[in-house]
């Protein structure tokens, strides 16, 4: 993950200490002094999110890594970088909860906190891969759509995912392809920070360019200054949305296993995805039809794939690593077909068995 | 909702109470040596947003004059000058100047200017907060920001209440005060910004007072020219909402309720500690170069190991 977000042009890192995304840091503070980067350990999670949006605004592609708890204390800023539009880049490495709950556990509890966390109506974009080379593929994603939607990009990966050993395979730096924010067309004195043409996205000037602007949490007009006009705060509150919304084709990714003549649908991510896969193999074997519909990005979710997915099969299974988030998201869309959910928050990964057993179950019914 | 406010008591028990023993010879002596360059104001300041939202007679607006002064001195490029501020009447300050302005969450101030300044080594980074968002919901920020000395200015204007929230009591509020939640008197002590600062590793830390705006603008001349981490706390009035509550609604009352209990630097160290009792000592009060600044430094090391 740190040499993806050193290849996707990630110049600067602030976290804190925390299992199990500790490595990640470890690795950022080695890797960024040399390649001209800067890297530091900040006091707090709070302060380590201010000052990757610090970095961000005066031009450098920023990071930074933590879990469970350490993401309730950064939302708050996380807050500022959607209402500001600053790109940015978190990988919260899932563990136990509530509180200090399992610090070394996997977990996928932070699905919906992901989405909600920070308060206020926003949109967000979370990326959930299922394996390291993924991981690094979907890290420069993340890098490319913070730049790119102006906004803060999530990454969801688990303790087994965190802390995993296995093979990879990474292409050669120079041949990804990289999206840099887009910078002002116009000279500064024709500059209006939060005014778009063609796209919900505007131009994002850095600081100490020329430029002398405003950027503040509070609602703002297109200039950038503070408003409480009802009908410019709709605008803006609109606009953030739809800059997410209105380009789910440009941020949405998924992957599906067995899934043109299924009858059961499995519905996960991250690192249960490769039980679940596991589990498909065996009920195949068994002359079950089941197959995989793997969501890569959480946030938005891809409600209209799933939805056409229910309309094909005879019911879903939603194995999570939580008490049950994203089948909720799943049941808004399946219409009549029955969700099943399958839910383990004690620490453990959900083993294949656990799945072929519930799959086994629909089976029947 | 008013309470009824018993000023005589407050006056009574206050630590901070008046000194009516100032001379004119130690009035005379917190004046710096003044330059009289001419100050263009509207040239630093974003004009359509004139007139400010601050209360009429605020300190903030004479803490803000002598920030454009002490820049204008300088004769900084504005475009690599960044102003940060938080929550609060303070947190305003950076909608009026035109320079590059960030306005974060409460008591964030801190953490945005490491960003910033890390990522651009060679700009201006000064932030402007208050006596709740830098020394309360931003206290731990403060302390780390000291001891990494990052070369940035830190303008603490110091009202003793949060003002914007209505008037509550603040870590600097003095013991004994009335403000919206403490109606029968404060309980907590106060915070010694300024011995805070040194303990945490300022680098430059001094303290001066609205009541002698010249004063002000020369300490943070100093701590903009000083590099490395720079503490100004600027005692400064509300008098709607700490002044009405306890010495005077009156802004010109409570600026010299503050004025009569500064006392100059240079004069306070002939001062012993019963006389100095109830006074707060105004100055450069620590300045050393020996430790090092944490942008350069790191800047420094990254580049010998490339080599």
């Amino acid at each position: 993950m740190a040499k993806a977000a050193i290849d996707a042009g990630c110049r600067f890192y602030a976290g804190y200490p925390i299992t199990p995304s500790s490595e990640i840091a470890a690795d950022m503070s080695h890797l960024l002094p040399r390649v001209g980067g800067v890297f530091i350990q900040m006091e707090d999670e709070i302060a380590s999110m201010g000052a990757v949006i610090g970095a961000s605004l005066a031009g450098l592609k920023a990071m930074t890594a933590t879990s469970g708890p350490g993401f309730s204390l950064k939302l708050e800023n996380i807050g500022f970088a959607c209402m500001a539009e600053v790109p940015c880049v978190i990988v919260n490495v899932m563990r136990g909860g509530p509180s200090t709950g399992l610090p070394t556990l996997p977990s996928q509890g932070d699905v919906m906190q992901a989405r909600w966390g920070t308060h206020g109506d926003h949109s967000i974009i979370a990326l959930a891969p299922s394996n390291l080379t993924e991981t690094y593929w979907e890290t420069v994603r993340a890098f490319n759509l913070a730049e790119e939607y102006r906004a803060p990009v999530i990454l969801l990966l688990d303790e087994i995912l965190g802390h995993m050993s296995e093979r990879v395979e990474l292409p050669d730096p120079s041949e990804l392809e990289i999206f840099n924010r887009v910078a002002p067309q116009v000279p500064p004195e024709a500059y209006l920070p939060y005014a778009t043409s063609g796209s919900h996205v505007p131009p994002m000037a850095n600081f100490f360019t020329g430029y002398r602007y405003h950027v503040t949490g509070l609602t703002h007009d297109l200039t950038g200054f503070p408003t409480e006009d009802p009908e410019i705060t709709e605008a803006l509150m609109r606009r953030l949305d739809a800059k997410i919304t209105d380009n789910l084709n440009g941020i949405i990714k998924y992957e599906e296993t067995h899934l043109e003549d299924a009858d059961i649908a499995i519905v996960a991510y991250g690192s249960v995805a490769r039980s679940a896969r596991v589990a498909v193999e065996q009920a195949r074997e068994e002359g079950m039809k089941v197959g995989v519909f793997r969501p890569v990005t959480l946030w938005p979710f891809p409600g209209k794939q799933v939805a056409h997915l229910a309309s094909h099969v005879k019911g879903l299974l939603v194995p999570e690593m939580n008490l049950g988030q994203i089948v909720g998201e799943v049941e808004r869309v399946a219409g009549s077909t029955p969700v099943v959910p399958l839910n383990q928050a004690n620490g453990q990964p959900i083993p294949p068995s656990g799945i072929l057993t519930a799959l086994r179950y629909m089976e029947r019914k | 909702m008013s309470r009824p406010t018993k000023i005589e008591n407050i006056r009574r028990e206050c630590p901070l109470q008046p000194c009516t023993n100032f001379s004119a010879e130690e009035a005379s002596c917190t004046a710096a040596p003044w330059d009289n360059r001419r100050v263009d104001y509207p040239d630093y300041l974003r004009n359509d947003k004139m007139p400010t939202q601050w209360c009429s007679g605020c300190g903030a607006g004479l803490v803000m004059k002598a920030l454009i002064r002490a820049v204008n001195e300088l004769q900084w490029d504005k475009n690599k000058v960044a102003i940060v501020s938080g929550i609060g009447c303070s947190g305003r300050m950076s909608s009026y100047l035109d320079f590059n302005t960030l306005h974060t969450p409460h008591g964030r101030t801190l953490p945005f200017a490491t960003g910033l300044k890390l990522a651009k080594p060679d700009a201006h980074v000064i932030i402007v907060t208050g006596d709740g968002d830098a020394l309360a919901i931003g206290g731990n920020h403060f302390l780390h920001a000291c001891r990494r000395n990052i070369d940035s200015t830190l303008i603490i204007i110091n009202n003793f209440i949060y003002g914007l929230t209505g008037g509550q009591f603040s870590p600097t509020t003095p013991v004994g005060s009335y403000a919206e939640t403490s109606p029968d008197g404060s309980l907590e002590p106060t915070f010694d910004t300024v011995n805070v600062a040194i303990a945490a590793g300022a680098t430059y830390v001094a303290r001066s007072a609205v009541s002698n705006p010249r004063h002000v603008t020369e300490m943070i001349k100093g701590g903009l020219a000083h590099s490395g981490m720079s503490v100004v706390e600027a005692l400064s009035n509300c008098h709607i909402n700490f002044g009405r509550r306890n010495v005077s609604g009156k802004p010109e009352e409570l600026i010299a309720w503050i004025s009569r209990q500064t006392v100059s630097h240079d004069i306070a160290r002939y001062m012993d500690e019963e006389q100095l009792k109830g006074r707060v000592v105004v100055g450069v009060l620590h300045h050393v170069e020996t430790r090092p600044e944490y942008v350069a430094n790191y800047y420094e090391k990254a580049a010998a190991i490339r080599n």
